[in-house]
Order: structure tokens, then sequence, then C-alpha cells
């Protein structure tokens, strides 16, 4: 995603003089075309991530369109004050990009893991939040924030994720995808992970189980329009998040069923890393199956949810308590 | 101005920041009293601004980054007409938009501070903008003592002196306390100018509440060709009133009804009306 994300800087920069790319001392390889085409804008703010954001919310005051990028967790979580104050309470529209979000950086450890950015900036006003799936849906989301008047954080993934989507699609934020139609079941998910998400979807197809997969890449404004449809035409409702289950996609969905009126008892259920730190090591791939996002814990809790509704109306048509 | 004019301009700031606050029922009173003449000079001296076009593209930018000293501003901005007087008795009151940090609703004000160690970072991005785009105005920003106890500042302080931005001024309200106590007792700045300056900026001392010295200070800015430029200015935290004059109770307190008149007595002295 982040090549997506450099190509598609360097072509934003070429269509806008406007925009500045600042860095958090990260990128070797990666901007090299940026550098090269844009050297007067592309600024390396070093080790120094509250100033960093304060100097693109500087920049975005006098009237340029700064993209700030820098590992993940850095991005959220260093300098969050700054975040929320320079940018989100001035409301001014600079693009945070973080790189690596959730176990991304499998090797590296917990301190470049980020299982807590989604709940935070859910909480921030002003912020919205996006969270591609794939390299093409990096670059999309690049281009609609170019312009876009908001605040925007943009939770990357990092380099070999697969292409999930088969062709060209029509992107706009804050309206989900939906991959595969459904009416068993649905999950809702976003970022990477939508690669285990799609490969459940089709293992349960195979077992006679149409699963729903919506994409939803937007986390902050959410579709919740989506979200109340797929609890109306299916049976159960899964969140897949590569995030704590506390605070992010899981539970703004939970939100919206639970506020909605005429949904009757929804059958849902969050999946996501359960309130730990992902000590191990390993790939991005072998740390989602370890800690509960593997493709076959998804399958397993889409039958478990069904298999509970079945149960439940069965005790409803005989009476039973 | 004659420096004798700044002097009465400046107590007649001090009147009205006391009476907003009394009427209001609170206020940094004293962080404001030292910031006076500061922000006077700064605005009926030095500072290219167009009351009647705030959003001038050519303007020189002004950033409290001390946001808490905003009640030594809002005066100066009510009287040079950036917004009308009527509004300053409105202060940190509901519908107004005069709150007890200054932010950009305020006419003249270029970005909302209050919390510190922001506002030299956003400088810097505006004096990056300023170089990006070849033009000449400043970027001036006050910062209080204690936020220099903030890690954010250094980071800032680092950058702008990296990269030499010659455009940056900085302003160093040095009244020698902080919320708790003295500075220089919780977590000392000293040697404050050899620090500035091995960061890579140019430093000059100078007298805060002194026209004279402010102007000296200021004149010929750069202070050294390719550095940011660093004022330290030493003052006195509740300038003016002679009660509240370096004791740490005053960080946020308003007179009450025996000291009130006291305060309005020395304050009215050199106003001269």
């Amino acid at each position: 995603m982040r090549n997506a994300f450099n190509e598609a800087m360097c072509e934003l920069a070429r269509q806008d003089k406007r925009v500045i790319l600042v860095v958090g001392d990260i990128g070797t390889l990666v901007f090299d075309s940026f550098r090269k085409d844009f050297p007067d804008r592309f600024l390396n703010a070093g080790v120094a991530e509250a100033n960093m954001i304060g100097l693109a919310a500087g920049l975005a005051l006098s009237g340029k369109i700064p993209f700030v990028y820098t590992i993940n967790s850095f991005m959220a979580m260093r300098a969050f004050e700054h975040l929320r104050d320079d940018i989100c309470f001035q409301n001014v529209p600079v693009k945070l990009v973080g790189v690596g979000a959730g176990l991304s950086y499998g090797s590296l450890g917990c301190t470049h893991h980020t299982l807590e950015d989604m709940a935070m900036m859910r909480a921030v006003p002003n912020l919205t939040l996006i969270s591609p799936a794939d390299p093409l849906e990096a670059k999309k989301v690049a281009e609609s924030v170019l312009h876009w008047p908001h605040p925007a954080y943009i939770r990357l993934a990092k380099a070999g994720e697969p292409m999930l989507y088969k062709g060209d699609y029509a992107y706009q934020i804050g309206r989900a995808v939906t991959m595969r139609q459904g009416r068993d079941a649905a999950i809702v998910a976003t970022g990477a992970i939508l690669r285990n998400v799609l490969e459940a979807a089709d293992k349960l197809a195979e077992s006679g189980i149409s699963t729903r997969v919506i994409n939803m890449h937007t986390i902050k404004p959410l579709d919740t329009e989506i979200i109340i449809k797929a609890a109306k035409e299916t049976r159960a409702v899964v969140s897949v998040e590569e995030h704590s289950i506390i605070g992010g996609l899981g539970s703004a969905v939970a939100e919206t069923l639970l506020e909605t009126t005429g949904l009757g008892l929804v059958n849902f259920k969050r999946i996501g890393i359960k309130d730990q730190f992902c000590h191990d090591y390993g790939s991005q791939a072998q740390l989602w199956e370890k800690y509960g996002l593997g493709v076959e814990t998804i399958i397993q809790t889409i039958k478990t949810l069904l298999e509970r509704r079945s149960a439940r109306q069965e005790k409803i048509k005989t009476g039973k308590r | 101005m004659t420096n004798q004019k700044l002097e009465k301009f400046g107590y007649r700031v001090r009147r009205q920041a006391l009476e907003m606050a009394l009427k209001a029922g609170g206020g940094h009173l004293a962080p404001a009293f030292s910031s006076v003449e500061i922000i006077t000079f700064l605005y009926c001296s030095f500072l290219k601004v167009d009351p009647k076009n705030p959003q001038w593209p050519d303007r020189d930018r002004f950033i409290l980054s001390k946001g808490h000293g905003c009640l030594a501003l809002y005066p100066v901005l009510a009287q040079l007409g950036f917004f009308p007087k009527d509004k300053l008795m409105t202060f940190a009151q509901p519908g107004s938009f005069l709150g007890g940090h200054s932010d950009r609703s305020v006419p003249g004000v270029e970005v909302n501070t209050g919390s510190l160690g922001h506002g030299l970072s956003l400088a810097v991005g505006m004096a990056l903008a300023r170089r990006i785009d070849q033009k000449d105005y400043r970027v001036v920003a006050v910062l209080s003592d204690g936020e220099c106890q903030e890690g954010s500042t250094w980071e800032a302080i680092q950058f702008a002196g990296h990269h030499g931005l010659d455009h940056l001024t900085a302003i160093v309200d040095y009244n020698k306390f902080q919320s708790l106590g003295p500075v220089k007792e919780i977590l000392t700045l000293e040697p404050f100018v050899k620090r500035w300056e091995s960061f890579g900026w140019a430093a000059r001392e100078a007298d805060g509440h002194d026209f004279a010295s402010l102007k000296t200070a200021f004149a010929g800015l750069p202070l050294a060709q390719g550095k940011p430029s660093v004022i330290i200015a030493h003052t006195i935290k509740g300038k003016g009133v002679s009660f509240m004059e370096n004791q740490p109770i005053w960080h946020y307190r308003t007179p009450n009804k025996e000291e009130t008149p006291i305060a309005f007595e020395e304050i009215n002295r050199k106003c001269g009306e």
C-alpha cells in the first residue's frame, strides 16, 4: 500500500502545487520518485512528531495541502493532543497517513503495532477516518482526500497486500463497498484483514452459507445505511478489524445496530484483538492467525452465530423458554 | 508612537483586562500583565497588519503561543479596530467569541492556542510556507517560560534552528514564575540564552516592560542572517499591580472586593488621563 500511496502522492503533487509531503524520518526508497520530482515539496521533520503535526497545521493555515506520513502507531499516538488541537480543533484539511496499521510490523513488537487508533480517532470531532483494504483502494483514498475540506486520518497497511478488488470501481468517502453479496450472514470489515474476510466468505459459500462482505473503508463517517440493510437482510452480522474489539469498527457497528429501531434482536459479534498486546513475532498473516483474526476463526464465528439464531428461532416456535 | 504614549496604551490594556476578568469572574490576569508591553509593542510598532483586512495575504503573522495571555491581546486588537470595543466585556460569557484562550474566531487571531507547546510549531509551519512562496512577511510567536519546559517546544526550536528559518522570531515572556512557583525551583530553564543559541538561534535579551529596550531588541531583525531570532524578554508576572507581582497565588486569580480598588488605582495612575 505504501508504494501505491507514493504513486498517488506524485500524481497529486503534479495536479496541485500546494501539495506538501511531510514525513517523520521514514520512507527510504518508498518516496524516492516523489523526492526526485518534487524536492522542494518534501519535508523530513525528523523524529519529532509533535512539531511535525504542528507545522503541518501551520502549512495548512497558510494555504498548503499537507500530507503527513509516518508509522501508524506514532502518527496516531505520539502526539495525539497535537492532532486533536492543532488539526481537528482548528479544523484544517491536513491528511495524516499512518503506515503499518494493526499488526503490519509483525516482527517489530508491540510498540509498532496499532490496535487503538480507530478508537481514539472516532472520538475526535471533525476527523474523517479511512482504512483502505488494498493498494488500489489506497490510491483512490489518497486522490479522494486531496481536496477534502476536513482533517483526515488514513490508516495504511504496509507492503505486499494482494489486490482484493477485481477491477476498477467508484470510490466515495463514506460509502462502503459490498464486495460479496449474501443473504445468510454479513461481515463488516475494514483494512488489509479483508483478505481473510473474503477468503472466509468464499469458503462459507462453498458450504452453502451465503455471506455478504461489506468493506467499510470509511469508519468515520460510518455508512450506517449499509449496516442496517445487512442486519435486516441477513441472520448474522460480524465485524472484523485489525484493531482492539474495544472502540473501533465493531463498536461503531454495534452502536448503530443497538440504536436502530425495528431490527429486533440482532445476532452480532465483534472479531478483533481481544484487549491484549500481541507479544508474539512473525509475519502479519501469522499474527492474524494467532490473535483471533484467522480465516477459520471468522468462519466458525459465523457458523456459531447462525446456529445460535436457529436455536433461538426453534425455541420460539416450540414455545420453550 | 512615542515610548510614553506606548506606556499609557499598555496601562489602558491592563485596565481593560482587569475589567474583563472581573466581569467574567475569572481570567489569567497576572500572566497577561507580564505580556502587555510586548504585545503592545508588537502591534503598535512592529507588525505589518491591517485591522480592516485580517486575512491580508502579505501580513505579518502573530501567534500567541502563550494562549492564556489573551487578556493582554484582546484589548489591543479591539483598540486597533480588529473588532468592536464593546465586545470586550463579553469575555468568557455565553455567546462570546472571546474566551480564556485565544482562538481563530477572534478577528486578528491566527491560531487556536491554550495548550502550551503548540504555537511555535504552528509558527514554524507558517514560516515554511513563507519560504516556499518566497514572500516577505514575518512570523512572530510569543511563548511563556513555562511552555519552554514542554518537549514539543524544543522540537520546534530544533527544527527552526536546523532549517535557518530567519523570518521567524520568538519572544519569551520570561516572567520567571509558573503555576506553582518559580521556574528556577521547579524546572529551571537556565542557561536560557545559551540553550536557544545551541539550537541554532540568534538570541537577544530585553527588558520586557521597557519600550526603548524592546525597540532596540527588535531593530534590524533577523538578529543573524540565516538564523531564527529569539528575544528573551525579562518581565514581571502581575506587572502593574504591586500585590500581584511575582506572587504564584496570582497565576489565575482575580482581585477581591478589597483588592480591586487598589488595583485600579495603581493602574489608573499610569493611564495618563
